[in-house]
């Protein structure tokens, strides 16, 4: 064809390379690449700083009962929670730095952390 | 009328450069006319001419092309000193020195379209680190890097295609 004539050898090997850095860079900011622990709060204490490339559960004891949570290779969620309202749950699979999920009847509250220290709304 | 005491005498060189710019600025605008689905994703057609004027008359050439079109082009959208303008400075600084290194790649070799993708990387890559230095102070500012590498790559492919075109084309005689 008559485009690709103005493509040089050399042109090929940068276009495969940029390729790669692009595939490469979607797992890299796209699967909470920057997310490294979990933090889990009782009663505003840190009750548990769990890696997030574990898969464990948690029962955390409040003043409702128990909260369940469960961490996985890069994220985490409050599987269930006493409250009556259900906001926590709801909230589903947290996995970017700063996300936060509180069941605040309980008084428990699950976070993500990453490298550095992330503000938001909430706790900012 | 009083003969000014300071002759800046006009050289070809000078008529060349701001041809080429308005050649630049024009294209800058067309740019910006043209929609885009997210800020900061931008075909970047006036780096045709970078890489046509890198090719033809040399780095410094070409620096003082982008230099003027940046500057310029920022006048006549509204953005001079604004945020935009320092991100557009930015890019165009750090493409420019990537395209100062790449050039010294061996041309049989790499064509208009490696330093054109170079080029485009170098760009986008000092948005992103004057955006999240400067504007909006969080990692967060990474989350959209996969989009705006692709956006490079493409623009930078096609943008790398056009002006090897050009320069298939025997040069013109001289500019006016």
């Amino acid at each position: 064809m008559h485009w690709l004539k103005l493509i040089r050898p050399g042109d090929w090997l940068v276009l495969l390379l940029g390729a790669l850095a692009v595939g490469g860079s979607i797992p890299l900011f796209w699967q909470g690449g920057m997310a490294e622990r979990a933090i889990i709060r009782q009663e505003g204490q840190v009750f548990a700083e769990v890696d997030l490339r574990s898969r464990k559960q948690f029962e955390v004891a409040g003043p409702l009962g128990t909260t369940l949570i469960a961490v996985e290779p890069g994220r985490a969620r409050v599987v269930s929670d006493p409250g009556p309202r259900q906001y926590c749950v709801k909230q589903g699979w947290l996995m970017r730095p700063g996300e936060i999920a509180i069941c605040a009847p309980n008084r428990v509250s699950v976070q993500i952390a990453g490298r550095t220290k992330v503000y938001d709304s909430i706790s900012y | 009328m009083i003969p000014s005491v300071t002759e800046i005498a006009v050289t070809a060189e000078d008529r060349r450069v701001a041809w080429l710019a308005t050649a630049a600025v024009g294209l800058s605008l067309v740019d910006a006319a043209i929609p885009s689905p997210l800020p900061g994703v931008k075909p970047g057609l006036a780096n045709i001419v970078t890489l046509v004027v890198l090719a033809r008359y040399g780095w410094g050439t070409a620096v003082w092309v982008s230099g003027l079109r940046v500057l310029a082009g920022s006048l006549l959208l509204g953005y001079f000193l604004a945020p935009g303008f320092f991100l557009s400075l930015t890019g165009t600084t750090l493409s420019l020195l990537s395209l100062g290194l790449a050039r010294h790649l061996p041309r049989r070799w790499f064509g208009p379209v490696s330093l054109s993708i170079l080029a485009a990387f170098a760009h986008i890559g000092g948005q992103l680190l004057l955006a999240r230095v400067w504007l909006i102070p969080h990692d967060g500012v990474f989350l959209l890097t996969p989009v705006f590498a692709g956006a490079a790559l493409v623009f930078g492919t096609i943008n790398g295609l056009i002006a090897a075109k050009l320069l298939a084309e025997p040069a013109p005689s001289e500019v006016r």
